[in-house]
């Protein structure tokens, strides 16, 4: 497979009516093709994860902002952030914010920020849920969600806004550990059934700043996060569709989360990116589903 | 310079310990020190010391105990 440059993928989604282009970067829709495969390669992640006994939870696109405010997000990753503000002015300020907007000047000013913010992960909202004391063997919960990061992009695997399919963990720290380790395994095996060469790789989160560059040097170091990557536009710097995150004792203590012998849990999710797998198999096996591969086809069609 | 630093670890280092109980060479990390804190030690550092930190000595080690810091701060000082 040769390289692609992100403008040439683009346009060939966009040919094949995969995405719908709605102007801002990012922000495209998905045609019935796209879903049908994203939804697919979902039920295939619920076939693995079958016997774990997984909590089902469904959260809003939204969180709490009090929530997202103690989670360290805005001060690990404040330029991804979406903070949502609203209209909460009289007659007369309404009338000077249309006016503002008519005229195509800034109307900021007549927004005040409101209690929730968009969801930056599907995770979030699973950590408060945890408060309390776990069960002997923990907890895991299974939830998907759309997620905002502010990072426009014409590259079509950096979006604004996507699914994320999340698996969170609290409980011991090994068993945390064990659990991810062998989810790892896991999704490369799914991975790899659907003909795309992955790899797994030790990464770290994009953090803002001098204080980020430490922070991104400690993940590193202490091989708290793995991504599953596969080539998409080229070989040299592959995509990352899968991410595995280990935050220790992070949300425990954030969250006051305990395991049965009093300590702080350690909690750890790992994410399947949903529209970045799917572009994933779009660019290994052709943007036709009726032609790709027999047997990746009996996987996702059986 | 130890008191100075001992000071900066108070204020933002986040210790589930009182400071004045662990030695020089104790592992902050250990003493309940997280990784968000200890970028702002790393910041209060730099304030108070009038230095600033290079990206090689941006790692988890070099902030790990009040020894290791006053070593860096005593190496960074020493290259000006
Ligand atoms: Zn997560």
């Amino acid at each position: 497979m040769s390289d692609i440059s992100a403008q040439d993928f683009h346009d060939a989604l966009v040919a094949h009516k995969l995405i719908l282009p709605v102007g801002v970067p990012g922000a495209f829709g998905r045609g019935p093709v796209f879903e049908d495969v994203l939804r697919r390669f979902g039920d295939l992640v619920t076939e693995a994860a079958k016997d774990d006994g997984a909590e089902q939870m469904l959260f809003p696109p939204i969180i709490d902002r009090r929530v997202f405010e103690k989670s360290d997000y805005l001060e690990s990753f404040p330029q991804l952030a979406g903070t949502i503000f609203s209209f909460v002015g009289n007659d007369a300020q309404h009338r000077e914010m249309m006016n503002c907007v008519h005229e195509g000047k800034p109307w900021s000013q007549f927004q005040s920020m409101t209690e929730v913010v968009l969801a930056p992960a599907s995770c979030y909202p699973v950590y408060p849920q945890f408060t309390g004391t776990l069960p002997e063997k923990g907890r895991l919960v299974d939830v998907q969600n759309w997620v905002f990061r502010h990072e426009p992009s014409p590259e079509p695997t950096r979006m604004q806004s996507f699914r994320i399919r999340e698996m969170v963990r609290g409980g011991r720290p090994e068993q945390v550990a064990d659990w991810r380790d062998q989810w790892l395994e896991r999704g490369l095996t799914l991975l790899r059934r659907l003909g795309l060469p992955v790899e797994p790789v030790t990464a770290s989160d994009p953090f803002f700043g001098r204080g980020g560059r430490m922070l991104a040097a400690n993940q590193r170091m202490q091989k708290l996060k793995f991504e599953v990557v596969v080539p998409v536009l080229s070989k040299e710097k592959p995509t990352a569709i899968c991410s595995f995150n280990y935050h220790q004792d992070h949300f425990g203590l954030l969250f006051d989360i305990k395991t049965q012998d009093g300590q702080v849990a350690h909690t750890a999710c790992l994410g399947f990116g949903l529209e970045r797998v799917t572009m994933a198999l779009f660019r290994t096996h052709g943007y036709v589903p009726a032609e790709w591969p027999a047997e990746v086809r009996k996987v996702l069609w059986p | 310079m130890t008191e100075a630093i001992r000071n900066i670890l108070k204020e933002h280092g986040r210790l589930s310990v009182d400071i004045s109980t662990l030695t020089d060479a104790a592992d902050l990390y250990q003493a309940g020190m997280t990784s968000h804190a200890s970028v702002n030690v790393m910041l209060a550092l730099e304030a108070n010391f009038e230095i600033e930190f290079p990206d090689k000595f941006l790692r988890r080690s070099v902030f790990s105990s009040v020894s290791a810091i006053s070593e860096a701060v005593d190496e960074i000082r020493a290259a000006r």
